[in-house]
Formats: structure tokens, C-alpha cells, sequence
């Protein structure tokens, strides 16, 4: 391994929020961002007080506040526009590392950043370290999580897209007082030709964010369309639903429930998947998962040859029990 | 209309997938496939000259056997095949691979006018997501990504996307770079015509010298990312399979207790 060093230039995070808060997998970000050198946390749009004291007790020492100059509507919510304004935050402050939660978005955004400050990218990473040189290097999971593959950025710059889940958040040894700069950006015209001629936020399920979960009851075609005993149990716990794609094809659930290559992500300390084969299309997105158990009724399915704990029987059944015994006696 | 699609020669799904001492993908010939997000890109192309006319170019950069990639798209449709290969493009990264299309599709554009560059939404090898905006930055193009929707009309793309905290409908005027989901539509199976029609057509080959890109430009000489270690993930351990004999329920409910998972 290689000895760990800091950055002598700021780390900028890219703070995620979503109705006034922020989103957890942030912390994870400022948690790591901490150990690589001085942190400034970027934050687009409205908000910014409500959310200082949390960004100072995970140790931001500045906060930048980004401004889109830009009569058109939801500019701010264009990668290329926020790419831009991330690339003028990196100039001012001279940063050398970018840190990103890894969403389909932020991975957007990221590449064109990169581009623009002519940094190396990685993405879906799960840590972040800088070595002895000062260059910066990643780990991540790669194959759906059958290999674990290191990266070193050669570039002077490094962007990071950090998967949720990677890490526990930590707060800082002692809490800091950031100061907070703007940054105001002018977006070009090349970045304002696509545009969002419509925009609507997604209401709030009451359950956690299905990347964000600690963990997620999934079910697929085995459930025929009744998802009652997975909700009852995630209830209890806590938990986020997830489906496959079957599921979520035949209009079950909905399709942001969907785990796997084409959907969420997911690397839960503890995966449930109930009446679901294990199809690879699946298994690509929660392979990383810290414990998996299934249940099926089929000892041939897939899962079970990834599951810690398996159970071949019906999960009608198996998960009310489970459900009920948990009640009885965590209380 | 005029539609480049970006294919990709991706390791089968169900084979052993793995990393060779450079830290490369093993890229086995006869292992590979044809990316299956690309199939999406390909039936929106397909649909779209159905309905307005045109042409379906594919366009890949890999190694010979990537070449694999181009044929399955002439299956599905695509009426010409491009294939970049050069020795000197091994190891790049998304910004050598975005070189390396961009100066293909520009040569196509200046025969005549590329009107709509798409591509599938990852590839299932890396499933990283970033090509399609690093190459519409490359070609100096708006991009559209992850399009559960698309139209086309009056030299304007619209495209309906969702995220993870929204649902969004944006435009951007052609030509335009544009990913398209699994969402988007149901890709046909290859008819027997089309499998036929396929035998027929070659792949064009087309070297960095014939795109006059530099080199050291791409490849793992102008890579600004670099895999140092790649190692199989040890295999779960201790691992419990039961059949329910009634009481299955209970002893995942001790299991998730004794080791602090609830």
C-alpha cells in the first residue's frame, strides 16, 4: 500500500441537497475530502445557511456559494452549465480535487468538468486517497463487484465521483466556522443550447433513498405484483424497496425502484431480494452489497449462488415470519 | 436523417469477466458481444429512418474483434459500419475513446451531414455513462442524455428523462449527441432478412492516420487515468442455504440479530 498524504491545494465537494436538506451520501464525501486536504463545500441554488452548521460539523472550512447568471429557466440544473460553474469554482480557488456523489447526473457534470480543467475522472468510485506523490488514486468495484480495481489520475486535477454507501460518515474531530465566498457564473451559449423546457422534483416516498439505504427489501417476478410483505418488513426496518426490472415493467412498482445496470445502484449493509432469480441484469447492482439473503422458491435460481443466506420456500411466508419474529423481539 | 450510432463490444455478461496484468479488460475474441444498451440506440435509429428516411451509420473504436459490434448492428439495421482500430488506441480513456469517435463521425460529416449522433446509455462493461457527454463536447454538440423519450421533429430533438430526485423534458437543436435508456423502447430480435442483408456488407476500417488524430493523443499515452491494481474480489464465506421446514422465517430473524444487521 501506499503511504497517505494531503493535498496542499482546497478539495471542492459538491454538496447534493434536495428539498432544503442534504442528501447523506454528502457526508460520506466531506468525511473523505477531510483526510485528503482543506475542504470547500459547493452549493448551487438556495439554501446554503440552513445547512452551514452541519457542513462546518463535518469540517468544511469554506463554503462556496455558486450563482448562475442566466435569465433562462432551470439553467442551473443543466450539467453543462453546472460543469462550467464547478470549472470557474476550481480556477479561483485553485483546487486540485473535485469530489461528486457518483448519480447519473453528478457523472455528467463530472466529464465535462474534466474536460474543461483538463483533470482525470473517475467515477463510481468507493475511496479516495492521495499518495505520497500527491497524486490522487481510487478504488472501486468493477464486473459487478466480482473484481476491486485501484486507479491512480495522472493529471494534476483529479474529479471523483464517490458511490453512496462507500463509507460510515464521520463527523470532524472538532467543528469548523467556514467562511463563505460566491462564485457567479455566466453560462456560455454553447452550454445553453439544450434546455429544460420542464422540470418536476419527485415527491418524497416517507421510506429512505434506495442508493442512500443502510437496507433495502427487494422483490421481483415471485412477488406476482404484491409487494405487501416487502413493505411491511422495510417499514420495520427502516428499509428502502427495490424491485427488477420485471417488476417494475409490469407497472408494480415504480420504475425509480428498479436495481441493476440500467438502475439504481445499490450497496446496502443488508440486501433482502424476495421471489427474484438473481439475473445478472439485477445482480450488477447489488453485488456490492455487504450482507445478501434470498428468498425463492426455485433452489435453482441464481441469487443463491451469491446469497450469505439463502432460503429455498415462499416468501408469503418466510417474510411475514421474519416480519413478526423481528417485531417480538427487537420490540 | 442522417444517424451515427456509437456501438460498443462489451465482454458477455455471462462469461468470466476479467482484468488483464495492464489492468485492461480481457477483450477475448468470441467472448464479446455487441453492448445490449446499444441494441436501444439501434431501434431508435431504425424507427426514426423507418419514419423520416435517412441512413444508419455504426460507428465503434476497439480492438479486431470489436469489429463484432459493427456486424451485429448491420443486423439490426445499420446500413454502413465504421470500425476504428489502431494498435496505438489500447488503454484510452473516455476522453481518448471521445477523440477517437468524434474524428470518425466528423469525417462522416463532412461526406454529408451527420444530423443525430446516439448512444446507449452505458456500456456493460464499465458502466460509467460518461462517453456520450465527453463526445458531444469533443464534436462541439448539445447533448440529450439518458432518454426514456425521444422525438424528433422540425430539426429539434425532445427527450424525457428521469432522475434521481426529478423528472425532466429537455431540447436541444440537431445535430445533437443523445443516450438513450432501456426504457425507450423494446429492441426487435434481428429478423432473418436483415441477418442475410448483414453478410453482404463490409465493415469499414479506419486507422488514426486516416482520421489524422495524433497518437500520443489517445490511448494509454495520452490516458489521464491509470489502473495500477486489479484484483478478483475473494468469494463470500460461511455462507448458509435452508430449505423452509416452517421455521425459516425464524432463524433469518436470529441470523439478521446475531450479527447486528437489524
Amino acid at each position: 500500500m501506499t503511504t497517505m498524504t494531503t493535498l496542499t491545494s482546497p478539495v471542492l465537494v459538491l454538496i447534493d441537497h434536495h428539498a432544503g436538506a442534504v442528501r447523506p451520501p454528502t457526508l460520506e464525501l466531506l468525511t473523505l475530502a477531510r483526510a485528503a486536504g482543506d475542504v470547500t463545500a459547493l452549493w448551487f441554488g438556495d439554501g446554503l445557511d440552513g445547512a452551514l452548521p452541519l457542513l462546518a460539523e463535518y469540517g468544511a472550512t469554506s463554503a462556496c456559494q455558486v450563482v448562475i447568471d442566466s435569465p433562462v429557466a432551470n439553467a442551473m440544473h443543466l450539467p453543462a452549465v453546472a460543469a462550467e460553474a464547478i470549472a470557474a469554482a476550481v480556477r479561483q480557488s485553485d483546487a486540485a480535487l473535485v469530489l461528486l456523489t457518483s448519480t447519473f447526473e453528478n457523472k455528467e457534470i463530472g466529464v465535462l468538468l474534466a474536460r474543461e480543467i483538463d483533470a482525470g475522472i473517475v467515477v463510481d468510485a468507493n475511496g479516495v486517497t492521495v499518495a505520497a506523490d500527491g497524486a490522487v488514486e481510487t478504488t472501486q468495484s468493477a464486473f459487478a463487484g466480482t473484481w476491486t480495481v485501484r486507479t491512480q489520475i495522472a493529471t494534476t486535477r483529479a474529479v471523483v465521483a464517490i458511490k453512496p454507501n462507500s463509507i460510515p460518515a464521520e463527523p470532524a474531530p472538532s467543528s469548523t466556522a467556514p467562511g463563505v465566498v460566491t462564485v457567479s457564473l455566466t453560462p456560455s451559449g454553447d452550454a445553453l443550447r439544450t434546455r429544460i423546457v420542464e422540470r418536476s422534483e419527485r415527491v418524497a416516498t416517507g421510506r429512505p433513498e434506495l442508493a442512500e439505504a443502510q437496507i433495502v427489501i427487494a422483490g421481483g417476478r415471485g412477488t406476482n405484483g404484491d409487494f405487501s410483505a416487502i413493505e411491511e418488513l422495510a417499514d420495520l426496518l427502516g428499509a428502502a424497496v427495490g424491485a427488477t426490472r420485471v417488476a417494475t415493467d409490469e407497472g408494480w412498482i415504480d420504475h425509480t425502484a428498479q436495481i441493476g445496470q440500467t438502475g439504481v445502484t445499490i450497496a446496502p449493509k443488508l440486501y433482502i431480494g424476495a421471489g427474484l432469480s438473481g439475473a445478472v441484469h439485477h445482480t450488477g447492482g447489488m453485488q456490492s452489497s455487504g450482507t445478501i439473503v434470498a428468498v425463492n422458491g426455485d433452489p435453482e435460481a441464481p441469487i443463491f449462488e451469491i446469497a450469505d443466506f439463502g432460503i429455498v420456500g415462499d416468501l408469503f411466508t418466510v417474510l411475514p415470519q421474519l416480519s413478526a419474529e423481528l417485531r417480538a423481539r427487537l420490540g | 436523417m442522417r444517424i451515427v450510432v456509437c456501438v460498443k463490444h462489451v465482454p458477455d455478461l455471462q462469461s468470466e469477466r476479467a482484468f488483464d496484468a495492464e489492468g485492461r479488460v480481457v477483450r477475448v475474441g468470441g467472448e464479446g458481444t455487441l453492448n445490449e444498451l446499444d441494441e436501444n440506440a439501434l431501434q431508435v435509429a431504425a424507427d426514426l429512418v423507418a419514419e423520416q428516411g435517412g441512413e444508419v451509420i455504426a460507428v465503434t473504436v476497439g480492438p479486431a474483434a470489436a469489429a463484432d459490434a459493427v456486424r451485429r448492428a448491420f443486423q439490426r439495421g445499420a446500413d454502413r459500419g465504421v470500425h476504428v482500430v489502431d494498435d496505438a488506441i489500447a488503454g484510452s480513456d473516455v476522453f481518448g475513446t471521445a477523440v477517437c469517435l468524434a474524428a470518425a463521425i466528423r469525417r462522416l460529416g463532412a461526406e454529408a451531414p451527420v444530423d443525430l449522433v446516439l448512444t446507449g446509455m452505458a456500456a456493460l462493461d464499465g458502466l460509467t455513462s460518461m462517453l456520450p457527454a465527453a463526445l458531444a463536447a469533443e464534436l462541439g454538440l448539445p447533448q440529450l442524455t439518458l432518454a426514456a423519450r425521444l422525438t424528433v421533429a422540425d430539426g429539434v430533438a425532445t427527450v424525457r428523462r428521469d432522475l434521481d430526485n426529478a423528472t425532466e423534458t429537455l431540447t436541444a437543436p440537431l445535430p445533437a449527441v443523445i443516450s438513450v435508456t432501456d426504457q425507450i423502447n423494446e429492441p426487435a430480435f434481428p429478423s432473418f432478412q436483415g441477418i442475410m442483408a448483414a453478410r453482404k456488407k463490409t465493415v469499414e476500417a479506419w486507422s488514426l492516420a486516416d482520421l489524422s488524430v495524433d497518437p500520443t493523443a489517445v490511448g494509454a499515452a495520452g490516458a489521464r487515468t491509470r489502473v495500477v491494481e486489479a484484483t478478483p474480489r475473494p468469494a463470500r464465506v460461511h455462507r448458509i442455504l435452508i430449505a423452509d421446514d416452517g421455521e425459516a422465517g425464524r432463524r433469518l430473524a436470529e441470523y439478521l440479530i446475531e450479527n447486528k444487521l437489524v
